[in-house]
């Protein structure tokens, strides 16, 4: 047998491989994680310098900087790049760092699969930014693609754009069937199901509709593939075939993909309002059985994103009832971040900021989303500004809060070392009063009716979009202080001990700061 | 989950390349999608290419695997992790057929019906302004347009009642496929007892079957180009039954060339033991599979 083989065994103690092939070839959980983190963050800045250029843009009424047509171009590539660049390979990234630690096992179950479930991205990537340059343009349907926008009246770079969500559609299974196997497959002895960190539970459900919806995402580009090159007619009503179908495929994707969002965050919030509250956090298993609702329900509520699109009365009332049913387990959840906070011994560490903030923010995201799922008050607000700032308060204070949170709450076990806490608070502050002087005025020109995707608009909107454009260049501006941070983190600092926070539970924080590159070779005994 | 020490796998070439692989391939396939009109276009090269390389990693990526499980390095924890993998992504596959199904009972029950002024959509502008003539029906081969955007067919696949039974390709895809998952669960029997032989043949006759159905297939699509009118361009009972009958076949030959390679694997190289062989027990469940959705197919396309 070769000597590749041979090898396998010393393998266990050795660090990582000198150079690039560590990052081009490596199996190891921590560098793929670590590899998932970064590309994220690249990917933000990206996403984030687009947003910023649309928020340029929408200074002032008229039209200033860019071409209408970019503008389209600038609001579909933000929402891809954010979504599938941005958010999901972060929690990725965290789920591959964290995951195997947690749980005591020594990597992911399958170590090279995880591997090319990252390599596919940049590549996908590649092939999104390049359509940039291409005759025609970027895609400019918006990150929904609705045919025929998407199809009949589309660049040819939709092509591009197919096969791209194809191969981000790969990594994502690939990585998620990588999770669900791990968590079922690798827990050491004594981890009960029941016994598992939320953050693992929060993302075996994941993963799980991670599993569940890509590939439907993929039924629908593949539509369109055959409608735009081959000739068929799914969603063209001369042919028998119905624009709507689209809508119906992609929302079916696309509501469990809202909660691919945020399950995870919810898994890491409960983390760190448990350590920085030095309680046990309060009802763990109607938290595991909150979020398995959410996920359950999350299949039988895509139409509330097509209410004005002409559905029958009996499905309107049918997806407002069920898309109101889901406020139920996240008020569970919301109560019990509350009540383990409630008379803790409370500290404010800027992971507490951010998960403080995530739990205020996050539920006026959720109930203005109550408020979108009325039907007859949907009418109205449906394309306004009053969704973008719904869905832009649980993402960004939402998720990527939560991300931020985890980065700040773990980087002393990943880096050996701790962050710098004042230019942390700073950061904080300066993120979430960007934040909200950005998404909260969008309420207000919602409300009054100013309509969403497009480059031009009303005067009567002129003073809430010029103090929304301050807050997101505020917002934009301060997470390179955050890119500051991290590298200074990374670069040196404090040593972190390996219990890092004192009220930290659970077996990350049993081995070294930082981890060493094989955490458990042999399983840890748990009790 | 026993005591011992866990195996991590060193570092690999093996998923960058494919990663790598991916990229030429759907780099490729725009490319030469988006030129289908142009004769002079160079870009089918890159696609060839990626295939190319694709094959090559996965040839040398699965070598590698059976290397190491036949050198005794694979714990039982990572065999079970490979069952709980293929069991995964065979959901991820019945999902991406949902999909497709899923258009097909949405056309069926909702689109059509209204399209052709049924129900409390019916009264919509389209029924009665656009297209007062259409009629709903099912198959529907005419079009809401009646032929300007989308070519009429003469005839769609359903079942043609008893007196046609015979002739009619479906029913024979059927009994070949159900036949064929016979086939492969007897060989895995015959592989569990030790009965090699039995498994060759069986597994033999399984690849043969396979073959049958996707010649079979292909010539159902011959007759409905050639003789029934019936295209990708005919309307959206045209683009149901190619999408479906399509995706499935590409499943069949999926499927077919996993079990030949099975099959290959035993024949030549003497692999699989009669209490180890995970790899041909995936490649049949995954037949398996291919054969449940054809059912699914058989009665939702073909007989209703």
């Amino acid at each position: 047998m070769s000597a590749v083989i041979e090898n396998h065994h010393e393998d266990h103690d050795h660090g990582p491989a000198k150079g690039i092939t560590r990052w081009l070839y490596t199996t190891n959980h921590k560098d793929i994680g670590t590899l998932y983190l970064w590309f994220s963050f690249a990917m933000f800045l990206i996403g984030g310098a687009m947003a910023m250029i649309i928020r340029a843009e929408l200074f002032q009424p008229g039209m200033q900087i860019v071409e209408p047509e970019f503008y389209n171009q600038m609001i579909t590539l933000h929402g891809l790049i954010m979504i599938f660049g941005g958010v999901m390979p972060a929690f990725v990234g965290l789920a591959n760092w964290l995951v195997p630690m947690m749980i005591g096992a020594p990597d992911m179950a399958l170590p090279r699969m995880n591997n090319l479930s990252f390599w596919i991205l940049p590549f996908a990537f590649l092939i999104l930014l390049s359509s940039l340059f291409m005759e025609g343009g970027a895609p400019n349907f918006g990150w929904t693609f609705y045919a025929p926008l998407s199809t009949t009246y589309a660049p040819p770079s939709v092509t591009f754009f197919i096969f791209s969500v194809h191969i981000m559609g790969a990594s994502s299974i690939m990585g998620a069937i990588n999770v669900v196997v791990t968590i079922m497959n690798m827990r050491a002895p004594g981890v009960g199901l029941m016994k598992m960190p939320l953050f693992v539970w929060s993302w075996l459900i994941t993963a799980y509709l991670l599993i569940a919806v890509m590939p439907v995402l993929a039924g629908a580009v593949t539509m369109m593939l055959m409608d735009i090159h081959f000739g068929t007619s799914f969603f063209n009503a001369a042919g028998g075939g119905d624009p709507v179908l689209f809508q119906h495929i992609f929302w079916f994707f696309g509501h469990p993909e809202v909660y691919i969002m945020i399950l995870p965050a919810f898994g890491i919030v409960s983390h760190i309002i448990e350590t920085f509250s030095r309680k046990q956090l309060f009802g763990y298993s109607s938290m595991v059985w909150a979020m398995l609702s959410i996920a359950i329900l999350s299949f039988v509520v895509w139409a509330h994103h097509m209410f004005t699109v002409g559905l029958p009365l009996a499905a309107e009332i049918f997806f407002m009832w069920a898309t109101m049913l889901i406020a139920v387990p996240t008020g569970v959840k919301v109560f019990n971040w509350v009540a383990t906070m409630f008379r803790g011994s409370l500290t404010f560490e800027t992971p507490m900021l951010f998960a403080i903030a995530f739990v205020v923010l996050f539920t006026i995201g959720g109930l203005s989303g109550l408020m979108l799922a009325i039907v007859p008050a949907d009418f109205q607000y449906h394309d306004t500004y009053f969704v973008v700032a719904h869905f832009h308060y649980v993402l960004v204070p939402g998720a990527i809060f939560s991300i931020m949170a985890a980065v700040y709450y773990w980087i002393p076990k990943w880096s050996g070392n701790m962050y710098d806490e004042r230019l942390g608070k700073l950061h904080f502050w300066l993120s979430f009063v960007g934040v909200n002087v950005t998404f909260f005025p969008q309420h207000f020109i919602g409300l009054a009716g100013m309509p969403r995707r497009y480059p031009d608009y009303s005067l009567q909107f002129a003073d809430w979009n010029m103090v929304s454009s301050v807050g997101a260049f505020l917002f934009g501006f301060s997470q390179l202080l955050f890119l500051f941070i991290v590298l200074k983190t990374v670069m040196g600092g404090k040593k972190a001990t390996s219990q890092v926070w004192d009220g930290a539970r659970g077996l990350e924080w049993t081995v070294a700061s930082p981890a060493p590159y094989h955490t458990f070779s042999t399983p840890p005994k748990v009790d | 989950m026993s005591g011992g020490s866990y195996y991590v796998p060193d570092q690999s070439r093996f998923p960058i390349f494919m990663a790598f692989s991916l990229f030429l391939l759907v780099m490729g396939a725009s490319s030469t999608i988006n030129n289908l009109d142009d004769p002079n276009s160079n870009s089918a090269y890159i696609l060839y290419l990626g295939f190319a390389s694709l094959f090559l990693t996965l040839f040398f990526w699965f070598r590698q695997v059976i290397k190491e499980h036949l050198a005794g390095l694979d714990s039982n924890q990572l065999k079970q992790s490979y069952v709980y993998g293929m069991a995964w992504f065979i959901f991820s596959e019945v999902m991406f057929f949902a999909a497709f199904f899923g258009a097909l009972f949405y056309v069926r029950t909702l689109a059509v019906p209204w399209l052709a002024g049924e129900g409390s959509k019916g009264a919509a502008i389209t029924a009665i302004e656009l297209w007062p003539a259409f009629e709903s029906t099912w198959p529907v081969i005419t079009t809401p347009d009646n032929g300007v955007e989308y070519e009429l067919a003469e005839k769609s696949m359903a079942w043609p009642g008893w007196d046609h039974a015979l002739k009619w390709l479906p029913m024979w895809n059927t009994i070949v496929l159900l036949s064929s998952s016979v086939t492969v669960h007897f060989a895995h029997l015959g592989l569990k007892s030790g009965n090699r032989k039995k498994f060759n043949v069986l597994l033999g006759v399984t690849v043969f079957l396979a073959l049958i159905f996707v010649g079979l297939q292909a010539a159902e699509y011959y007759e409905a180009y050639a003789h029934y009118g019936l295209t990708l361009n005919s309307g959206i009972y045209g683009s149901t039954f190619f999408m479906l009958t399509g995706f499935h076949g590409f499943h069949v030959m999926m499927g077919g060339i996993m079990l030949a390679i099975m099959l290959a694997r035993s024949v030549f190289a003497g692999h699989f033991e009669d209490h180890d062989h995970f790899g041909f027990e995936a490649a049949s469940w995954y037949w398996h599979f291919v054969d449940v959705v054809w059912v699914m197919l058989f009665l939702f396309v073909y007989i209703l």
